[in-house]
């Protein structure tokens, strides 16, 4: 039966969540900048307001008085819809994310899939965008965003699949009741550190950037977009940053039920929930400011020789764990394993003298090129 | 707190997008009365580093693009199966479980298949 007081507290929880994740984008932006600032030794913004905290807002004022230009040979009609097709399924995904036990817009029992099923669609924005824009980068980037978020998205799929067969719900906020004695940071490490990276691939912040690349497509799919539109799609890649935080610090920090217990008033535990989601989001910020952007093939080699392998390991020691009933501490001692066979791999393949590599890989290129792999592909 | 109801879900979603639809139309909205509006023929060029582009941008890509779109597909329709087991393999007879473990290892044995063809380097 439909209730109409639920779907008024609907409309009125998603008119609250736009605005407030209007807000947090435009901290995010501050923040970002400021950080960032710090990190190189500046001081960021200081000018327009205390701290510089109306520096965002002005920025916004700015964009949506610019003059919107679109180029002549465009594809006019999907040109304008594309920013809408990449911001509308991540605002859509907030509606089943909670704050507290009862504090959702409206608490799906799929919510997790739920969250899968409309995050794969701002990729088919972002490649109409590259090809309607009618511009040779604009299009490279359109088709680079398809083939990284289409690589990252497994391992996503695969850790979330993890945390839903230790939980057995895909409900979140049972997810996050089911670690009241342990977070599953802990039991999961090897499949909260494929969703953190898989997740900062998957929104495209800096190490894994390659698709909006300044340096080589000069801002992909955006090359063409200008003053409102623009900031829609800036818009929708702080919301995707905040709910990949948001869903890390929910799934794998224990959200409002860890370390404090059940105890904590519904207010303490939203404020714990979003000190998680900042203290996350930093840590995104901080490998953009650490790490320089990859190469568009070790991207694709990161994601399918490494967190992909990675992720299905993670399921398979959760499902075994769960149907042989062993141990629980089982899980972390199976993760740190596990994580520990690329690390030794990648110190090793360091350690050795670059002459040697460089022969290495020429041996394996030559041999490649006898057996004819490689040429059937292209 | 609202109740459950599997209606008010799907009336909730799509709320969601609605509400989401029109706040940024009202954005576009607002942004057409307040920016100036000047078109000129030069602006309508697509952007080349100031070289008129030739051919236009939206003809030809390449086909490593396709085979990675491929490879998603086989994953993400199996992500359709394995949600509903990773909810009810404990509670069911054992042979759920390992009738996945088969599922998965043909899944990873695909992976392997391409990346021994070399089909997962970017080239």
């Amino acid at each position: 039966m439909i209730d109409v007081r639920d779907v008024l507290y609907v409309a009125v929880g998603l008119f609250a969540l736009f605005n407030g994740l209007m807000v947090v984008t435009l901290s995010l932006v501050w923040l970002e900048r400021k950080f960032l600032g710090r990190l190189q030794g500046r001081v960021g913004p200081t000018r327009v307001g205390p701290f510089g905290l109306l520096q965002a807002v002005a920025d916004a004022v700015k964009l949506l008085m610019k003059e919107d230009v679109s180029p002549g040979p465009a594809a006019r009609v999907i040109f304008y819809a594309a920013p809408l097709l990449v911001f509308v399924p991540g605002f859509v995904v907030w509606l089943t994310i909670p704050f507290a036990r009862d504090l959702a817009v409206r608490n799906l029992e799929l919510g997790i899939f739920f969250f899968i099923a409309f995050s794969v669609l701002s990729i088919v924005g972002l490649v109409l965008a590259g090809w309607s824009s009618a511009s040779k980068y604009a299009a490279l980037g359109g088709f680079r965003s398809a083939a990284q978020l289409v690589s990252y998205e497994i391992p996503i799929i695969m850790t979330l699949l993890a945390v839903v067969v230790v939980a057995g719900t895909m409900n979140i906020a049972e997810v996050v009741e089911a670690q009241a004695s342990a977070p599953y940071a802990a039991l999961l490490p090897l499949a909260a550190a494929v969703f953190l990276l898989a997740g900062i691939a998957e929104v495209g912040r800096t190490p894994f950037d390659i698709y909006f690349a300044e340096s080589e497509v000069v801002g992909g799919p955006f090359v063409e977009y200008s003053g409102a539109h623009w900031a829609v799609f800036f818009l929708a890649e702080y919301v995707n940053t905040f709910v990949i935080a948001a869903l890390m610090a929910l799934l794998f920090l224990g959200g409002w039920r860890w370390p404090f217990g059940a105890d904590l008033p519904p207010a303490a535990g939203v404020a714990l929930v979003l000190a998680k989601t900042y203290a996350v989001v930093l840590v995104i910020f901080w490998l953009r400011a650490t790490y320089p952007r990859l190469r568009i093939d070790q991207l694709m080699s990161l994601g399918w020789k490494a967190l992909i392998p990675l992720s299905f390991a993670a399921v398979l020691i959760a499902a075994a764990q769960q149907f042989y009933g062993w141990p629980v501490w089982s899980l972390t001692v199976l993760s740190v394993a596990i994580l520990a066979v690329p690390a030794v791999l990648q110190v090793r393949l360091q350690r050795q003298p670059a002459m040697e590599r460089a022969r290495r890989y020429a041996r394996r290129a030559i041999a490649e090129r006898a057996r004819g792999t490689g040429e059937a592909v292209r | 707190m609202p109740s459950a109801g599997y209606a008010t879900d799907w009336i909730a979603i799509v709320l969601a997008g609605a509400v989401g639809f029109a706040a940024i139309v009202g954005m576009f909205a607002a942004s057409r009365l307040l920016a100036p509006r000047r078109p000129s023929a030069n602006k309508a060029i697509p952007y080349e580093s100031g070289i008129r582009p030739e051919p236009l941008g939206r003809s030809q890509f390449n086909v490593r693009y396709y085979i990675f779109a491929i490879l998603f597909l086989v994953f993400d329709v199996e992500a359709v199966f394995l949600f509903p087991w990773a909810v009810v393999f404990l509670d069911t007879a054992a042979y759920v479980f390992y009738a996945m473990l088969l599922f998965i290892a043909v899944l990873l044995f695909g992976v392997a298949y391409a990346w021994r063809k070399g089909v997962l380097e970017w080239r």
